[in-house]
């Protein structure tokens, strides 16, 4: 007999994001977007605010407090972990702590133990898994798309959405792989990477999206390193990323507080398994990578999409055939304060900052204190080294990481989102140039007329100790 | 939400593409808890240079912002629509704007409206030209019209309905309260939850 439309379609060759939203959808059909659930959401104190307030007004109540999650990272100071000095910052952060309090929901305040910024705390507790939709009033959510799941920032009339009824009408979307054939070479990091396939594909190039990335590199990279690559979907502008779980997701979720636990366990890793593209799936579009072309990649202008091989110069805005990309390059250049031709590498930057959702994870720390280990940060550097939670930090303690930072001069502290976004005291002065492992280097993003280069952790580190922007083998 | 339908006004041109929400609205105007008041942020760091479009006496009264592409990447942050509707802008026309911002822009009954770079080269030039320039953004009509020069643009039916009557998404939902107690009842046991906290 003939399969029905119905059971055709269910037996449809399906990509892992398809396999994902369709075990989410609560309606469809009609001229309504697809309406899904929501199985995590996260709150900050700077997006969250008016979703509270929205409640109250309608007065309704947070459905699932058991799914929902709050931290305070992005107006904390990392210089000590009492005192909020700004009253706005403060008063941002006394709102959150009372709309927890009042609606019932989970918080982990500046001086917890688990504080930090929301993507780092996420996957620590073991709540991020695979096969899960995730969402947070903060366009750096598709970080947890590394361990498989639909994640993706929201606005804030989104959040009281989802307090209100745990789910979110999305329309559907396109789906995309991005395939990384070979091996990455030795010095270059899932940030270069990044960095590379957002410069290729402009900042709205994976609009609309939801993307795959796949393929030889990205199965051979660490959960830190997937989760920044996943991180940095939304600088080229898509939906959210993912990566099909493995053995490595299942080992570094297992054992964590919220993971599952016994027969729980087993049931969840048999659904994760079946978490993947199927054979004959067909994507909308498909962008191929040799990651043996790649090398260390910073950024030279305004937007994460305008990067370039640390071994090259600050390109002409006549290098540019498009003509909004040539303006674009032109107004950067000046804004940057850089003259075309010059070599990446004779770029003298004043600060340093190592940290962030991007690269604010134990194995950054890592990486970036081997290249500093018995080295001196430069005396025209400051360089600020801030874990991405207080667990990150309390590791980087035991493993003795802060010693060595401490050692070359660098400026080591307490966790939050810092320097990546101009909101704590953790800012740049204006004219001043920043190689930072954050996610965005527009105008003002880190402190009003700073310049920032994005670079990977172990860039910055090299940077750090030059002056100039480097790579662990110029040292 | 407002409802929107349609709306007449002028244009203020802001040549410019990448405009991301961080030059909408810089971090440090995000400390706010409340919803409205957001209009000094407001491209702050561009308002601080006189001869900047919006500090232009032509272009006071304009409530429509044609901008270049891909404006509104980046950060999520709603601010980023509160500050241009506060600031007294109804509409914004771009070639193509940042996911996040655009759904935002919707639920707050900021209409953003995407048009081919030459039309938007033309409405450039019109307010350029003349700053009184009147320009209509018709959302019954999927039309912006300016003089005799007419351009239709798509809009998801959806979205366009619950624009037009002002819907509020949250109340739509719970429509489907039922959908949600079956999806919920249904769930794996193994799912996370937050609560009872372990650390």
């Amino acid at each position: 007999m003939s399969r029905t439309p119905q059971e055709a379609e269910e037996t449809r060759p399906r990509t892992l994001a398809e396999k994902v939203w369709d075990a989410h959808v609560v309606r469809t059909g009609g001229q309504q977007p697809d309406l899904l659930y929501i199985d995590l959401h996260l709150l900050h104190e700077v997006t969250s605010p008016q979703a509270f307030d929205g409640l109250r007004q309608a007065g309704r109540k947070v459905r699932r407090t058991d799914l929902t999650i709050a931290t305070e990272d992005h107006n904390t100071p990392t210089d000590n972990l009492f005192t909020i000095a700004d009253p706005t910052s403060r008063k941002q952060i006394e709102t959150l702590r009372a709309n927890c309090e009042e609606f019932g929901v989970r918080i982990h305040s500046l001086g917890d133990a688990e504080q930090g910024v929301v993507h780092v705390v996420g996957p620590q507790l073991g709540l991020t898994q695979p096969g899960m939709t995730v969402v947070c009033g903060d366009s750096h959510t598709s970080t947890h798309g590394a361990f498989g799941s639909i994640a993706f920032g929201i606005g804030t009339s989104e959040v009281e959405h989802v307090l209100a009824t745990q789910t979110l009408p999305q329309a559907k979307p396109k789906y995309m792989a991005v395939t990384v054939n070979g091996s990455l070479p030795e010095g270059v990091s899932a940030k270069d990477l990044i960095l590379k396939i957002i410069s290729i594909t402009g900042t709205g190039g994976g609009k609309g999206h939801i993307v795959e990335y796949r393929g030889q590199a990205i199965e051979e990279l660490s959960m830190e390193g997937r989760m920044t690559v996943c991180n940095m979907s939304i600088e080229w502008g898509a939906k959210a990323g993912l990566i099909a779980p493995d053995a490595k997701t299942a080992a570094y979720v297992q054992g964590r507080a919220h993971a599952p636990k016994g027969e729980d366990w087993d049931a969840a890793v048999e659904y994760w398994q079946s978490l993947t593209t199927d054979e004959g799936a067909v994507f909308d579009k498909e962008i191929v990578i040799d990651a043996a072309s790649l090398s260390p990649f910073v950024t030279w202008g305004t937007n994460p999409g305008q990067g370039i091989e640390l071994s090259g110069a600050v390109p002409a805005p006549e290098d540019f055939a498009d003509p909004i990309e040539r303006t674009t390059a032109a107004s950067a250049l000046t804004y940057m304060g850089l003259e075309a031709g010059t070599p990446m590498r004779d770029i003298d930057v004043d600060v340093v900052f190592l940290g962030s959702c991007t690269n604010g994870r134990i194995e950054d720390l890592r990486t970036a204190a081997d290249v500093i280990k018995g080295r001196k940060v430069a005396d025209t550097v400051n360089m600020m080294v801030v874990p991405g939670s207080a667990k990150v930090r309390e590791q980087a303690i035991a493993e003795g990481l802060d010693q060595v930072f401490i050692d070359a001069g660098a400026d080591w502290r307490f966790a939050g989102c810092s320097m990546c976004l101009g909101m704590n005291p953790d800012q740049l002065t204006p004219g001043q140039r920043a190689a930072s492992t954050s996610n965005r280097n527009f105008e003002g993003r880190q402190g009003k007329g700073g310049r920032t280069h994005l670079v990977s952790p172990a860039v910055a580190a090299a940077t750090a100790v030059t002056g100039r922007l480097a790579s662990p083998a110029d040292l | 939400m407002d409802k929107f339908t349609t709306h007449t006004g002028s244009a203020a041109p802001l040549r410019r593409s990448n405009v991301d929400t961080d030059q909408i609205i810089p971090a440090v105007y995000l400390k706010r808890v409340t919803k409205t008041g957001f209009e000094d942020g407001l491209f702050a760091e561009w308002r601080e240079d006189e001869a900047f479009l919006l500090n232009q006496e032509a272009y006071k009264d304009a409530t429509i912002l044609v901008t270049g592409t891909e404006f509104g990447t980046g950060s999520s942050r709603e601010h980023a629509v509160w500050a241009l509707k506060d600031y007294g802008f109804k509409a914004v026309v771009a070639p193509r704007f940042g996911d996040i911002f655009r759904g935002n822009s919707l639920k707050n009954g900021l209409l953003t409206v995407e048009l081919p770079e030459a039309a938007v080269e033309e409405l450039w030039t019109l307010s350029e030209t003349d700053p009184t320039a009147e320009i209509t953004v018709d959302l019954v009509e999927c039309e912006v019209r300016a003089g005799d020069r007419t351009w239709g643009f798509e809009f998801d039916e959806f979205l366009r309905w619950r624009m037009m009557e002002g819907l509020d998404d949250v109340a739509l939902t719970l429509r489907d309260e039922d959908k949600i107690a079956a999806f919920e009842s249904n769930r794996d046991a193994w799912r996370p939850r937050t609560l009872p906290a372990a650390v």
